[in-house]
């Protein structure tokens, strides 16, 4: 498959609301699909079960809102509504269980609707712990306990210690090559366009783990072949954006306005663990133990403030960015709450920073793009100041 | 109200001089707070919701917000955060015009809302205090489950007592903590039997406006002392007596006799314009015989009583009982059951702009419920704090129709 082709390909999964994809695996293979809210969940433990784990975010701006609008106020963010929405059409008639990340009162309270609206299917909240001492891992050890037990259920198989541990390298070695992806495009970000390579991460939520890794291989080698013109853009690292999406045209105009992505907090579910987990000792403890110690910092995860922004201010150290672009969800608490301490932070190191909000189905495409434009200019022109 | 009026004010008084006193404070959430624990290590709460509320009620909070939103935060979020932070770049003088001492502890109570986390980070920030973390899971499938209460039990005894004793200097004394425990349980034997006096014909509360006044005390600092035990005590009296006279209770407009609608609401109210929302209410005759606002400090009603035998277990369980950790299907469930153990002609449903925790789900709450219950459901919106968000006469209008409809609905089964 030639690059073009395969980033369609990775397109036509990502506007895939039939989740075509999904019900082919399902009727190859004779086994069953569980679906999650994006961040945070263990999908190793799906898949050991012999299921196919679904990452879910929301509808983009293909999906007409008929229904979903009924059921949410106008101020609340658009991810829960193109949900409700999918759920509705049918859409998700071919996910045998839905799971719903404990990252804010929204994705927690969908949880509920979904138990009153699709009774028949296993919806389940997802707690993790935001103690992050013993007590808290006990907690979420047990919540993993439940999962494995319910899985099971689900799948009519069980997950053995085995199956567990081979789920578990498998997705390390996704991660790995996801991380090999980011640390390309860092150092090659004419080669590796942040639109094609949103695509390629965004297929992890829809393919087979294998399948997925061989994907990211073959776009690297690919792009890399490819003849591209290095611009003078500015680096810039996007952060918020780690629940509902910005749609694809308004990614591929960030990326026109001047600035070279060259790290962001998008489709998160595929690489929230940073580094691997463990391959020795019990699959469960090592998978616990990785949510524990090896977690990316978000505004849905407790942090005290003396750490606060670190995470960012590293990453923007790492990638030599020359500053960040905060894009959140309207009425996104988690990130617009978080939003301010991370500025104070990056001001603090002098690192610029600029921000904007944004739907699924944002339509102000062209604001938004002279807005980072502008930055880009100012940080040509003035740097860090 | 003209006790809870001293023991509100007597205790600003004691956190103005708190510093001098040498009594060391900790801030923390409303619903399921630890106050008895808080007591036993002689320190002095204060509730940062309750002061974004008292500011709204005195007109204060919108300038607050905007203050807030001047220095960066977004329009979208919670107007209490807003108000607090605000109120704290103003000086943190608080509502009764005395300045709040700052923390010594953040006791970071995560119970019910997300929203909590980050805004004690937010303070944290500008105190630069130690936080203790207090994470209490949700009842996502409807139940408290053993690992979720070991959790807790844990947190309370690993975490939260060693912060408590290290920013109060001193030792954790179960002993004291049972007696503040077992005067809880009494007051909180009252405050069931006040609740369940609307259930008479007139009732002789309103559940909502005036139901705000009689959470007040054991909802905050003073659960778990002998004033509050005695509030209740005398309210309790004073609500029998109303009954056995078939008496309304008191509104801002005198005293609700004539009851034409018994309503079930769900959701908080507005405070900015708290009396006008409440006239709107008593000027069609309609009074509020349950709410859920007055159980996000615990579902008393249900049952719940602080049992001073299990200590840690029965705090745990408090935390993880009040109404927004509860999942959506048990709260729709609650409100049924209001509405048919109380006989309400309807129910009504404020949706609050600030608040994703008690919102998020609220439209599919009033399907469900006009469909168990055949009752007529209405739809409001306004927020807490932010005067920009209460439209009067869009609700009034709002309210006229939907008692209209109430009525029809009556004259026609
Ligand atoms: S966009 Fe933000 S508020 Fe909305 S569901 Fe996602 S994390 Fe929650
Ligand atoms: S979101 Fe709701 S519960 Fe949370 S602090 Fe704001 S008003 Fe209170």
């Amino acid at each position: 498959m030639g690059l073009e082709s395969l980033v369609q390909r990775c397109e036509d999964l990502c506007r895939d609301l039939d989740f075509n994809y999904v019900k082919e695996w399902k009727k190859k293979t004779g086994s069953k699909a569980v679906a999650f809210m994006p961040i945070y969940v263990p999908r190793e433990l799906i898949h050991a079960a012999g299921m196919l784990p679904v990452g879910i975010m929301g509808g983009g701006d293909d999906l007409e809102i008929i229904r979903g609008d009924a059921y949410f106020q106008s101020y609340i963010c658009r991810i829960p509504r193109s949900t409700i929405e999918l759920g509705l059409g049918g859409k998700l008639d071919c996910m045998d269980g839905f799971l719903f990340p404990a990252i804010c009162d929204v994705i927690r309270n969908l949880s509920g609707m979904w138990k009153i609206m699709f009774k028949e299917k296993y919806a389940k909240y997802l707690d993790f712990p935001q103690n992050l001492g013993k007590s808290g891992k006990n907690f979420y050890v047990q919540e993993l306990q439940q999962l494995k037990a319910d899985f099971e259920t689900i799948s009519g198989k069980k997950i053995t210690d085995e199956s567990l541990g081979r789920s578990n390298a498998l997705y390390n070695e996704n991660r790995e090559v996801l991380r090999e992806l980011y640390d390309l495009r860092s150092r090659y970000p004419h080669q590796i366009l942040t639109y094609e390579a949103y695509l390629i991460l965004r297929a992890s939520n829809i393919l087979e783990v294998s399948e997925h890794t061989r994907l990211v291989r073959d776009y690297m080698a690919l792009a890399m072949k490819k003849s591209r013109p290095n611009r003078d853009y500015v680096r810039v690292i996007v952060s918020g954006a780690f629940c509902e999406q910005p749609p694809l045209t308004l990614i591929r105009a960030l990326e026109g306005s001047g600035c070279y992505i060259v790290d962001d907090d998008w489709v998160l579910g595929a690489r929230y663990v940073l580094g691997a987990v463990s391959g020795s000792g019990d699959p469960l403890m090592a998978l616990a133990d990785s949510y524990m110690d090896k977690t990316v910092a978000t505004g849905s995860r407790h942090e005290d403030a003396s750490v606060k922004g670190d995470y960012l201010i590293r990453l923007v150290r790492e990638r030599r960015a020359d500053g960040v672009v905060f894009a959140a969800p309207s009425f996104c608490d988690p990130a617009l709450l978080e939003r301010p301490m991370l500025q104070d932070a990056l001001t603090a190191e002098n690192i610029p920073h600029t921000g904007f909000k944004y739907a699924e189905n944002t339509g102000q495409i062209q604001t938004i793009k002279e807005e980072t434009g502008t930055f880009a200019d100012s940080i040509k022109l003035w740097g860090a100041e | 109200m003209n006790i809870q009026k001293k023991m509100i004010g007597d205790h600003y008084k004691k956190l103005s001089t708190a510093k001098a006193d040498g009594k060391k404070v900790v801030y923390t959430f409303v619903p399921g707070n630890l106050n008895e624990l808080i007591l036993s290590f002689d320190m002095l709460p204060v509730h940062p919701e309750i002061n974004a509320l008292q500011s709204g009620m005195r007109k204060k909070s919108g300038d607050f917000i905007m203050e807030a939103e001047k220095s960066g935060h977004s329009e979208d979020v919670c107007t209490y955060v807003k108000c607090d932070i605000g109120m704290m770049k103003k000086g943190n003088i608080g509502p009764t015009g005395e300045k709040l001492p700052e923390p010594d502890l953040l006791l970071l109570s995560y119970t019910g809302c997300f929203t909590f986390m980050k805004w004690f980070e937010l303070l944290q920030k500008e105190y630069n205090c130690p936080v203790a973390m207090l994470h209490v899971p949700y009842q996502g499938d409807g139940e408290i489950t053993e690992s979720m209460k070991q959790y807790v039990v844990d947190q309370i005894r690993d975490t939260v007592i060693p912060a408590l004793e290290k920013a109060s200097g001193r030792k954790y004394d179960e002993n004291r903590l049972k007696e503040f425990l077992r005067s809880s349980a009494r007051a909180e034997d009252d405050l069931v039997a006040i609740w369940e006096s609307a259930k008479n014909r007139p009732s002789p509360i309103d559940a909502y406006f005036g139901g705000v006044y009689y959470i007040g005390p054991i909802f905050t600092a003073f659960r778990g002392l002998p004033e509050c035990e005695q509030y209740y005590k005398s309210l309790r009296k004073e609500v029998e007596y109303r009954v056995e006279h078939k008496m309304g209770p008191t509104t801002p407009e005198g005293e609700l006799n004539q009851q034409k609608f018994r309503v079930v609401v769900e959701g908080p109210p507005n405070w900015t314009s708290f009396r006008e929302f409440w006239k709107m209410f008593s000027d069609e005759g309609a009074v509020v015989v349950s709410s859920t606002y007055i159980t996000v400090g615990g579902l008393y009603d249900r049952g719940f009583r602080h049992d001073a035998g299990k200590p840690m277990e029965t705090m745990a369980e408090y935390c993880m009982g009040c109404y927004t950790n509860r999942n959506l299907p048990a709260r729709v469930d609650i409100l049924e059951k209001a509405i048919k153990d109380y006989h309400a002609d309807g129910f009504l449903i404020n949706s609050i702009k600030s608040c994703n925790s008690f919102s998020v789900g609220q439209l599919l709450m009033l399907r469900e419920l006009e469909k168990r219950t055949g009752k007529a459901g209405g739809f409001i919106e306004s927020d807490l704090v932010d005067p920009r968000y209460f439209s009067a006469s869009n609700i009034k209008n709002r309210l006229e129709s939907y008692f209209q409809m109430v009525a029809a609905k009556r004259a026609s089964t």
